[in-house]
């Protein structure tokens, strides 16, 4: 029995990375730390797995060895007109580099998972900017903490703890130093350990978040109750958040995918950036999976857009709505798709996933999903952060380095490495051309 | 005269009829350039390239069989800032500010930067182990723990940046001169830059603290700058420099507030002509639309208020913070005409070149693709008056400028964008074509014998836009200004010894207060030898005699 420390949890955005994992004969067998869904996903990772690589033929999968498998992902990408590569935001930073190599090559778009989560946050951050910080910076200082259509006792369950409220910072030392509050549609979880709730109407962030900043700005509202809030409660929210020390708004997809989108952001930066002048104030979104940060951020570098972008012209392009995965495949313009570590068919909307189903489609996954069944050609891969190294960043930008705890099952190699022989076989055939 | 190169070297002599022959008659040869400062990879250059898409419209280029495609024009993708300085004859830049917690992120784009020999710059100031050593005065610990911290973030040299104010704009507060004291911490500015200079002399780092100094941008900021040379004058050992300060243009501001702006150029040329222990670089202005990114949180939030522009603010726990706002500079606002006067102002009145750097501190005061349009303004006087005549009027009036005639010669050219820089680093086999250095050369399209360099201003900067040559290690990477060859260059780190016991007490604090200071755990935060494409540590510490 072997136990491993300080290992990074490849489940959410927190990147919690003071994990104790015990591994006996090649088996994760406990966790010390760890949320209900660290321990889930150490504990069970194994299930549902794929791992021998199959090519569907006469509709049905085949095993097959790996060499094949990746020469007809090749067949198809290289066959392909404008592919898609889509997922990537549970994968290592390696790996998605690799993959926006391969998609220049192929002259395809590449898109993650932002694209359907917090694609509208970057959006407004492009518009207008953003201030932000690392999470330690709101474990030491933060005296106030909101959390906005975002509720991280279900979600996020160690951000409370190990970040914000409950954290034990330098100048604030725990949940007697700290103001929770807590804007949602409904009493969540979160919401009722919160000093102050403020009840949304729903698709109305927007109009409180304008009203909000209004106060700040000591302006006056005419109205009695915005969005479904008394102006009092509005004021009173306004002072707290302008008598802080330090403030921080957390907020979730409640913002980014509710009537208005990127434009609820825009109010919300708005009122972040205003606040500055009174007193300190950050915001930050609580992204989801462990490294669509990294999708991001590799993307960024490489191309320099986050998500969404179209090689077609042989540079970088990126226009969302035009060339994001979803719209793509609305307009069923796509004629291939490569999907890494991601199930789009459960969670595209159904036009996107029936489209996408009637594309050639090569998965690579640990899991056997969905999108994997109705694949082409499927390549079991290695879980990142469990079986195979990598880099990953967490919500607030700070990159770890996710390690590996037990082999992977025979046969299984890493995203990174299966891509870049899918890249290999890809210039092989395009130069036999 | 020949250059022989063999393995990546300059030797003696080489076999001709086996050796490949580059013919560079009629062109001068320089070794490769070596940018002292430049915002080219890292979490805030990621966040300006975000901040940035309309930037990125500007500047496309297509992927081609050898190279990889990219955009952008003041906040470049990673391969493209390779292949842009390749072409400027650029062959090592340095990466002037990461906050060590997110340095793995720094060393991920560097290691995606093609051809360029690189490194980078770990942000100390504010670092709370730093400030609580200097602040008990332990010295010899806080040299312990920045051995253990360049070693375990593979950083190159200190960093200050408007010391002291990241910790306090943590509370939304700027620090504007070095005898105010920091929040909490009972320490000044001048106390940080002094304690962290003789952490570096004692650890006989390679080179010397660099220094953003406070009050940064503000309208009478010299002094501070005076200040923050003058702090660290009895600290200068065996008459190397004890302060490099960088982009002095930004700081060499005299006036009482933006309507009485004035230059104090000639205050601080004079004060570095009469002293051995300080270095500077330029941080000249372009006129350009480009892109502002510092570690200074406070200065970015004043530039956002003063333009309206799009602001991003990032702090970093225990360490640093930083911010980004687009910004234009105009040759007809009075303001950003006088900045471009002084930098000119300071290139001209420092006599001795080997004391400052060229540089626009990238993208601050321009895109580093803009440089020979700055190496003209100094080669040529009638270049410098054909864009001064265009410039806001009353700051034309009131600058000495008109009254500067000296003009760089192409050999002193080289030494402000090579060798000075090469020499201030301590990269001891860089800015020089002896036997022994690096075989980094590039070659320009310009013969002194036929171009009057003076008059043909035009031509020469044409010349330098595309090395006619770009050898890197003995490859030849660019000729006539297109990319030839792709080659993955170097990261420079600094590896210093401490005593032993030093280190196991370090080691004590560090196990003790890390994860206190930090959301991550201390097992978490070095970065491995091998996450470095091709790592290159070079030995410094205590009993290591600087070269």
């Amino acid at each position: 029995m072997e136990t491993v420390t300080s290992v990074v949890c490849p489940f959410c955005g927190c990147l919690c990375d003071d994990l104790e994992v015990t591994v006996q004969d090649g088996r994760v067998v406990n966790i010390e730390k760890g949320c209900a869904y660290s321990l889930t996903k150490f504990l069970n990772y194994h299930e549902e797995r794929l791992t021998e690589p199959m090519v569907k033929k006469k509709g049905e999968h085949v095993a097959v060895g790996l060499d094949e498998a990746v020469e007809r992902a090749a067949q198809i990408l290289v066959k392909a007109i404008y592919p898609v590569l889509y997922g990537w935001s549970s994968t290592s930073s390696e790996a998605q580099c690799i993959g926006i190599e391969l998609a220049e090559e192929l002259g395809g778009v590449i898109d993650n998972t932002s694209t359907v989560c917090h694609g509208p946050t970057v959006e407004a951050f492009q518009e207008m900017g953003h201030a932000g910080c690392t999470l330690g910076q709101v474990k030491h200082r933060a005296d106030l903490v909101i959390y906005w259509a975002s509720n991280p006792l279900q979600s996020h369950l160690r951000h409370m703890s190990r970040y914000t409220i409950g954290a034990a910072g330098r100048w604030r030392k725990g949940r007697d130093d700290r103001t929770l509050v807590v804007v949602d549609v409904r009493k969540t979880y979160t919401a009722r350990v919160a000093d102050y709730f403020v009840q949304v109407e729903p698709n109305a962030d927007y109009e409180l978040m304008s009203a909000l900043r209004m106060a700040v700005m000591h302006e006056e509202i005419e109205q009695e109750v915005v969005a479904g809030v008394p102006v009092e409660h509005i004021e009173e929210l306004a002072d707290l958040m302008i008598g802080c020390e330090f403030g921080v708004l957390f907020y979730g997809l409640g913002l980014t995918m509710s009537s208005g989108k990127n434009r609820n952001l825009d109010a919300a930066i708005s009122m972040v950036r205003d606040l500055n002048s009174r007193t300190k104030f950050v915001m930050m979104p609580m992204r989801g999976h462990f490294n669509v940060s990294g999708a991001n951020k590799t993307l960024l570098w490489q191309t320099g857009y986050p998500f969404a972008v179209d090689f077609s012209h042989g540079y970088p392009r990126y226009n969302p709505g035009v060339t994001s995965a979803v719209d793509i495949l609305y307009r069923d313009e796509s004629d291939a798709a490569l999907i890494v570590s991601s199930d789009p068919l459960t969670n595209f909307p159904r036009e996107a996933a029936e489209s996408l189903a009637r594309d050639p489609m090569i998965v690579v996954d640990p899991h056997r999903t969905v999108t994997a069944e109705m694949a082409d050609v499927v390549i079991p891969s290695a879980y990142v952060g469990i079986e195979c190294e990598g880099t990953a960043y967490r919500m607030d930008g700070v990159p770890l380095k996710m390690r590996k705890v037990v082999e992977p099952p025979d046969g299984c190699f890493s995203d990174e490495e299966i891509l870049r022989r899918i890249l290999e076989e890809v210039r092989r055939l395009k130069g036999g051309k | 005269m020949d250059i022989a190169v063999r393995d990546g070297r300059i030797v003696e002599s080489a076999d001709e009829r086996k050796a490949k022959v580059l013919d560079a008659s009629g062109m001068i040869a320089m070794p490769g350039g070596v940018d002292i400062h430049s915002h080219i990879a890292g979490p805030k250059v990621n966040k300006g390239r975000e901040l940035r898409p309309e930037d990125h419209l500007k500047h496309v280029e297509r992927k081609t069989g050898l190279t990889r495609s990219g955009v952008g024009h003041s906040v470049p993708t990673t391969f493209m800032t390779g292949y842009r300085y390749a072409r400027l004859g650029y062959t090592t830049v340095m990466e002037p500010a990461t906050a060590p917690l997110e340095t793995r992120h720094t060393h991920e784009e560097l290691n995606d930067t093609p051809i360029l020999d690189k490194g980078c710059f770990p942000v100390v100031d504010s670092n709370w182990f730093v400030m609580d050593y200097l602040k008990d005065g332990r010295v010899e610990e806080c040299s312990a723990y920045i051995s253990w911290l360049l070693r375990a973030i593979k950083g190159y040299a200190l960093k200050l940046v408007s010391p002291g104010s990241a910790e306090t704009w943590g509370w939304g507060r700027g620090l504007m001169d070095i005898e105010d004291e920091i929040p909490n911490f009972g320490l000044t500015p001048r106390e940080i830059v002094r304690g962290l200079c003789m952490v570096n002399n004692m650890l006989s780092l390679p080179s010397p603290i660099h220094v953003h100094c406070n009050a940064l941008g503000s309208p009478g900021n010299y002094r501070v700058t005076l200040d923050t040379m003058k702090c660290v004058e009895d600290l200068a050992v065996e008459g190397r420099p004890a302060i490099h300060i960088v982009h002095i243009q930004f700081n060499s501001y005299g006036g009482s507030d933006w309507s009485s702006f004035s230059s104090g150029a000639s205050e601080l040329a004079k004060y570095i002509n009469g002293h051995e222990h300080v270095t500077a670089d330029l941080g000249q202005v372009i006129f350009t639309d480009t892109t502002t990114m510092t570690a200074d949180g406070p200065w970015q939030y004043v530039l956002y208020k003063l333009t309206g522009n799009r602001w991003v603010n990032h702090d970093v726990e225990a360490e640093t913070g930083g911010g980004i706002v687009p910004y234009t500079y105009s040759r007809r606002n009075y303001v950003n005409a006088v900045q471009w006067t002084i930098g000119l102002e300071l290139a001209l009145q420092v006599e001795d070149p080997w004391k400052i750097c060229l540089t626009t501190d990238h993208p601050n005061g321009g895109p580093f693709t803009e440089y020979p349009r700055l190496m003209a303004w100094l080669l040529s006087r009638e270049a410098r008056e054909a864009t001064m005549k265009r410039i806001n009027r009353r700051a034309r009036r009131r600058s000495d400028l008109p009254a500067l005639d000296r003009e760089y010669s192409l050999y002193e050219l080289a030494v402000l964008t090579r060798a000075s820089t090469a020499k201030i680093l301590g990269l001891k086999d860089k800015g020089h074509l002896g036997v022994g250095a690096d075989a980094d050369i590039s070659i320009y399209r310009i013969d002194p014998s036929g171009l009057d360099i003076s008059k043909d201003f035009r031509e020469v900067r044409n010349a330098l836009r595309r090395a006619a040559y770009t050898v890197k290690e003995g490859k030849i990477v660019v000729k006539n200004g297109e990319i030839v060859g792709v080659t993955e260059g170097r990261t420079f780190w600094v590896d210093a010894e401490v005593p032993e016991d030093a280190r196991k007490e370090v080691w004590m604090d560090l196990k003790d207060r890390f994860e206190d200071h930090y959301t991550v755990s201390l097992e978490n935060y070095p970065i491995e030898d091998g996450y470095l494409d091709r790592s290159a540590p070079i030995k410094a510490g205590m009993g290591v005699a600087r070269t």
